[in-house]
């Protein structure tokens, strides 16, 4: 069994081809679709590593982030953000909440799964 | 070349040097080198313009026909300088203190600020002082007549007329020149000062020279000259007792309040240590004047034909013994005291003009329109300029009028009278509180009247403004109303009963009304300020030592002058002590020049105040508080003006304002905009990148996944395709670039095409219709519209959240409306959110599996707008519900 991921998106679609490129690559991938409950979810699921979307309902991205890393227990967990919103001023803010990486939407397949294995040395 | 030639030459050329010495004067007082021009010296020679050329020739012509009595002239001025040295002071200190500028500023301010007041005491002086110009005028006329009669050439040039008029414009001129050459705060000419102190002793030099001509050269020395005044007339001339006292008290009074005296006395006064000096040293300048008057007067009988002008005899005794020089000199001397007097008289009497009369109906004309103080100093400095050209056409008016043919002393007690009329209301302001305004004007009204009717009127002669009967009889036959004869008194000399009765009874209405009426508060307190000046004035010869933060005077000058003014100041002054940067130590000749700075823009009472506050010196009394609020009251009738401005300058700047949040609210609404627009397009593009890219690599793909990759691609790439075609839609329809098709249709038909195009009815969402007649006709763009309930009916079908989703469509008829509702069962859109909906991309939910981009009714409301009609939210109907309005005018009832 590979590393556990888990993926916080809204978009079916998005949620289908993550799913599918990193089960392909070996991944144990776990799905979430809404923010309320995401950073419990986070704590119930204790993944290897997170997927995080920005705009999500019910909390932000950069919300979910900011308690993930006031925890202790995830305040050293890897997440790579993803977002539709490409401006520098968004990269700027996710990297100094505590993003591990961030990539905007469009992405390259191989580089989302490089950048996973960066992150997380398998 | 003949003699008067010779003289406008001299004349030319003289008053050129007068020039060049105003000029340097001017020049040293803006470098700040004002130390000799401030020697007490100059100050006492100043004073001698009381010497007019009344004095200067008239003296002699009074000794010869009525012996000593020209002396009571100088007796007067010479008991105030020498006995009342403390009186001046005090006035002298309450000039300073309150930043006085005339006499009739004076009397104003200490009377509660009148403007009546200051109007009143204006005009006595300008009508008393007129006949003295022309004196001046008539001096300077008749000593040329004395040149023109020995120089045969140039008789016919000799037109007197057009003398006096030359002389009278050439010292408009010269008056205007330096006289209004800029406008300082405290009304001082350096250069005029220096210019008539030269000419004080051009004057002495030359009477003094012909005087002794006249002893040693004529008189065969001290003895011989002693021993004819004995034989003379002179010597045996009956003293007038009552007219000696009355002419002493008139020329001490005179000395006092004729509005020339008060400029040199008080308001170009330097430093009131310099009457120390003037106490003794104008009284010897006097006794100098004077001493050669009787040798003149006495040799001049003699030796002139019987019959000639004795109030030319210091002019015409050297030229009758063909000493030409002397002639010359004793003219420039006489011409001296004539100019002298006239530039300052014209001076003092246009600043009173300007202040008190031009400004404040300029103030008053020019209320509303564009008020700026650059704008009011040029209108200053225009007005004073008038104000001397019109003083000085007065008083050639008055010499054309009066025929010129007076004696000079005559004129000249004229004028001591009617400016005398200000003594009481003078003398009360500075030593009675009690004393008040009704009573100052009461008591100058009284003695000004006086004065007129039994002195100025009758002076022209019979039948010129009195008539003669009136002058013999009185007005109406009253005997005791006679203007010569007041109240039954005959046969007293005119001066000595004017005197007599003006004076009493100018004093008597002052001190009754002044008891008989209150004072206004503000009187109170300038009475006070005056009254007590010394208690409250401490010394004006600056700051000594004290502890000041140069730091908290640069703070304050910057707040006050603007930071560029205040630390260039600083940075001067520093330099100046020998010290860098910008702090220079808080000497006393610092914080004096500070002070004035200030003055310049907070006025003079603040800036003390201010000054005093941060030396930590004695608090700041009531008194200085009080002059700061006058200066406010002051100030607040400029400022009422800029009020104006300001207000609109107000309104401007709130419109810009506004335009600016709205810009910047703009901006920042493009800028959400473009972030939703990335957002949206970006979301259906990581879909078809992310399958495509599966597509691509994966070989081993199942068919079921390949079919619904390849799906999900399509079914995204038509969410892009739709989205763009929205925005397109919605920007032409923003720009109102859209051409409508207009056309008549049926609204029946018109909703059933839409619900078939959404094919609702299919997807189990139940149709309610209401109203729907086949009778209704429209004329609109179908299409359009036909958009707009597509839009309604797929939102329906989407977001209707009900377990049996059920729309209804309502058509109302009104007036002038065509109604068409979509309500639904759905939970509706909360409250708080209702007012967004028609907002681009604002999807009340996340429901993002709606497919939309938040666009739809954005689209529907432009829409609505173009057709002339609206769609708005309607609140209360249980489920979400719209209403779409038309204005009948496009809609045909086919009946």
């Amino acid at each position: 069994m590979g590393k556990h991921v888990l993926v916080i998106e809204d978009e079916p679609n998005i949620i289908e081809a993550i799913s599918f490129i990193l089960s392909r690559d070996g991944w144990a991938v776990d799905t979430h679709s809404n923010g309320h409950d995401a950073v419990d979810v986070v704590r119930a699921k204790a993944p290897d590593l997170v997927i995080l979307d920005v705009m999500l309902p019910g909390k932000s991205g950069y919300d979910i982030l900011s308690e993930l890393r006031e925890d202790a227990r995830t305040h050293d967990l890897p997440v790579l953000m993803l977002t539709a919103r490409g401006q520098t001023k968004d990269r700027e803010l996710a990297e100094r909440i505590g993003a591990s990486r961030f990539m905007t939407k469009p992405f390259s397949n191989a580089e989302v799964l490089e950048a996973l294995r960066e992150l997380v040395p398998q | 070349m003949g003699a008067l030639n010779v003289l406008i030459a001299v004349c030319l050329t003289y008053v050129a040097m007068l020039f060049v010495v105003a000029f340097m004067a001017e020049r040293a007082a803006l470098r700040g080198r004002t130390t000799w021009l401030r020697s007490p010296l100059v100050y006492t020679l100043s004073l001698s313009i009381y010497c007019t050329a009344w004095t200067f020739y008239g003296a002699v012509g009074n000794a010869a026909r009525s012996g000593m009595e020209f002396v009571t002239i100088y007796i007067g001025p010479t008991l105030v300088m020498l006995g009342w040295w403390w009186g001046l002071r005090k006035l002298v200190r309450v000039g300073r203190t309150q930043r006085i500028t005339s006499i009739a500023d004076l009397i104003s301010s200490r009377y509660g600020k009148s403007p009546l007041l200051a109007v009143f005491v204006t005009m006595i002086a300008v009508i008393g002082t007129t006949p003295y110009i022309a004196l001046q005028l008539q001096s300077v006329t008749l000593s040329f007549a004395s040149f023109a009669r020995i120089d045969p050439q140039a008789v016919q040039l000799a037109d007197s007329d057009a003398t006096a008029l030359w002389v009278a414009a050439g010292l408009a001129l010269f008056t205007v020149l330096f006289g209004t050459r800029n406008l300082d705060a405290n009304e001082r000419h350096h250069g005029v000062v220096m210019a008539i102190a030269l000419e004080a002793v051009v004057k002495l030099f030359a009477l003094v020279a012909v005087g002794v001509f006249v002893v040693w050269g004529l008189g065969g020395g001290v003895s011989e000259t002693l021993a004819r005044i004995d034989a003379s007339d002179i010597g045996t001339w009956q003293v007038d007792n009552g007219r000696w006292t009355a002419l002493i008290l008139l020329s001490a009074a005179a000395f006092l309040t004729l509005p020339r005296m008060f400029q040199v006395l008080v308001v170009e006064n330097e430093d009131e240590n310099h009457l120390r000096t003037a106490s003794w040293a104008f009284p010897t300048y006097l006794m100098i004047m004077s001493l050669f008057v009787v040798p003149i007067a006495v040799v001049g009988l003699d030796v002139m034909p019987e019959g000639a002008n004795p109030d030319q005899f210091v002019l015409t005794v050297p030229l009758s013994q063909g000493q030409q020089s002397l002639a010359m000199l004793s003219f420039l001397g006489g011409f001296s005291s004539a100019t002298s007097m006239v530039i300052v008289a014209a001076i003092a009497l246009s600043t009173m003009v300007s202040n008190h009369i031009v400004m404040p109906i300029w103030l008053k004309i020019a209320k509303g329109g564009a008020v700026i103080s650059g704008d009011v100093r040029s209108v200053v400095l225009v007005s004073r300029r008038f104000s001397i050209a019109g003083v000085l056409a007065l008083g050639y008016a008055y010499y054309r009028f009066s025929g010129g043919g007076a004696a000079l002393t005559s004129i000249g007690l004229i004028s001591f009278a009617g400016v005398a009329q200000f003594l009481p209301a003078l003398m009360g302001g500075i030593f009675w509180r009690g004393s008040n305004h009704t009573g100052a004007l009461a008591g100058m009204l009284v003695g000004f009247l006086i004065w007129a009717y039994s002195l100025l009127l009758p002076s022209f002669g019979p039948g010129v403004f009195l008539p003669a009967g009136l002058l013999e009889h009185g007005p109406f036959g009253i005997g005791w109303l006679k203007p010569q004869a007041l109240f039954g008194i005959e046969g007293i000399d005119p001066v000595v009963h004017t005197v007599l009765w003006s004076m009493s009874l100018n004093t008597g209405a002052f001190v009754l009304f002044s008891i008989l009426s209150f004072p206004q508060p503000m009187e109170r307190l300038q009475g006070a300020q005056f009254v007590n000046v010394f208690q409250h004035s401490g010394n004006p010869q600056g700051w000594s030592g004290g502890l000041a933060q140069a730091e908290d005077l640069m703070v304050m000058a910057q707040r006050i002058l603007g930071p560029d003014e205040a630390q260039a100041l600083f940075q001067r002054a520093a330099v100046e002590q020998g010290l860098g940067g910008y702090l220079p130590d808080p000497t006393p000749d610092f914080l004096q020049k500070l002070e004035r700075e200030l003055s310049g823009s907070v006025g003079a009472a603040t800036a003390h105040a201010m000054v005093s506050q941060i030396m930590g010196r004695a608090t700041v009394s009531v008194e200085d508080l009080l002059a700061v609020a006058d200066e406010t009251a002051q100030m607040m009738e400029y400022s009422s003006q800029l009020e104006a401005k300001s207000a609109e300058l107000t309104r401007t700047a709130r419109q810009l304002r506004a335009a600016n949040e709205k810009l910047t609210q703009i901006s920042l609404q493009k800028d959400a905009f473009l972030s939703q627009i990335s957002h949206e397009l970006r979301t259906p593009m990581t879909s078809i990148r992310a399958f495509s890219e599966i597509l691509r690599d994966g070989d081993d793909l199942d068919q079921g996944l390949l079919a619904k990759y390849s799906d999900i691609i399509h079914q995204e790439a038509i969410r892009l395709t739709r989205l763009l075609d929205d925005l397109l839609d919605l920007s032409v329809l923003e720009n109102g670039q859209v051409s409508l098709n207009i056309r008549e249709g049926s609204l029946q038909d018109l909703i059933n095409q839409a619900l078939a195009s959404t094919g609702a009815e299919n997807s189990g969402l139940r149709i309610r219709r209401i109203g729907i007649s086949d009778d209704i006709v429209m004329e609109t763009d179908l299409d359009r519209l036909a958009q707009v309930f597509i839009n309604l009916i797929a939102n329906a079908q989407k977001y209707c959240d009900a377990q049996d989703p059920e729309l209804t469509i309502r058509v109302i008829e009104r007036d002038n409306y065509l109604i068409v509702d979509f309500v639904d069962n759905g939970s509706g859109i909360p409250a708080q959110a209702q007012d967004m909906v028609f907002e681009k991309f604002s999807r009340v939910s996340d429901h993002k599996a709606a497919g939309g981009a938040g666009l739809g009714l954005a689209i529907c409301r432009e829409i609505m707008l173009r057709l002339g009609g609206a769609i708005a939210y309607l609140p209360g109907q249980g489920g979400a519900a719209f209403r779409v309005s038309l204005p009948a005018k496009l809609k045909l009832a086919a009946q």
